[in-house]
């Protein structure tokens, strides 16, 4: 338990990331939290390379981190802007309404 | 070490908790809030662990541009009305139970991947790019991230430049009955369309925009 390994970081990370899965599932308020639940799982993710980096003395680990933060920043620009998009032509961002494609 | 233990289980308590509360936050304010709380513990944990300058790049990235993005976009969608026709109506959370068991066979099978994990034998013999032990993290990152790894750093650029490109015209609206700058209109404007000699006659003056 004090001896804090890589083990106590992935576990950190698997927490992380299934709290943003069930985030994605049980959310059925509006879709911004959606998206904060995937910038979620992506930090849960960043947290494993990291981690894997340090313990292994391996910076490509880190460089990869550094493409995800750029990833994930643009999703989320481009997703919020879908969003806005979406709200000035339905009024609404539920997700329960937003089923125009009848899946 | 025990200084690594209290900081370490302080800041993924922190994380942790605040992941909860993003997910299950009434309030969307709330939970962007929460989200930078977690960015900030996490980035302390990278910081602790030997990632400065990935941790510092969370807090630029993440705590001062995506989450006042997220702020911005929560602030003007007006949620607090949404939220108030949510509560009329009646809610059949069926999604509820299968939400939470996917959730938790996913969770199990990670635990089982960490449980019965370790490194093979050879791993250790194929790392590509050893971390330099003399300088500082930003100096051996840098290092390789303009030599080995320059392609991917422009394509990441690209990446940026198209979602930038892209947000913009998705958000673009052009609207009618407003009067705009046009640049080529100004510059292509001559002395003889801007200026008109005119010899008026006695009391009658002169007619504009006609």
């Amino acid at each position: 338990m004090i001896n804090i390994g890589l083990s106590h970081y992935l576990v950190l990370a698997a927490i992380i990331f299934t709290i943003g899965i069930a985030g994605i599932f049980l959310n059925r308020k509006n879709i911004i939290v959606i998206l904060m639940s995937i910038e979620l799982i992506l930090l849960a993710v960043n947290i494993n390379l990291v981690s894997f980096s340090i313990f292994l003395n391996d910076l490509s680990g880190q460089v990869f981190t550094l493409f995800i933060l750029t990833v994930a920043a643009a999703e989320a620009a481009i997703g919020l802007a879908i969003i806005v998009v979406y709200y000035r032509n339905a009024g609404t961002i539920r997700v329960e309404k937003i089923d125009n494609l009848k899946g | 070490m025990i200084i690594h233990a209290i900081f370490f289980y302080t800041f993924s308590f922190i994380a942790i908790i605040s992941a909860i509360m993003v997910t299950v936050s009434r309030n969307t304010v709330h939970s962007v809030f929460f989200l930078i709380l977690d960015f900030i513990s996490i980035s302390c944990l990278f910081i602790m662990i030997g990632a400065e300058f990935l941790g510092m790049i969370m807090l630029i990235v993440y705590v001062g541009a995506v989450a006042v993005l997220f702020l911005f976009v929560v602030m003007m969608l007006n949620v607090a009305q949404q939220k108030k026709i949510l509560f009329k109506e009646t809610e059949n959370p069926t999604h509820v139970p299968i939400g939470l068991i996917i959730t938790l066979i996913i969770f199990f099978e990670l635990i089982v991947v960490i449980g019965g994990w370790k490194y093979k034998p050879e791993l250790l013999n194929s790392i590509s790019t050893q971390t330099l032990t003399e300088t500082s993290n930003t100096l051996s990152l840098g290092s390789i991230l303009y030599t080995e790894y320059i392609h991917l750093f422009q394509l990441s650029g690209m990446i940026l430049l198209v979602s930038m490109i892209g947000a913009i015209v998705l958000t673009f609206r052009k609207r009618s009955g407003l009067k705009r700058q046009s640049y080529l209109k100004q510059i292509s404007r001559e002395k003889d369309d801007g200026i008109e000699l005119t010899d008026p006659e006695f009391n009658k003056g002169v007619k504009i925009d006609d």
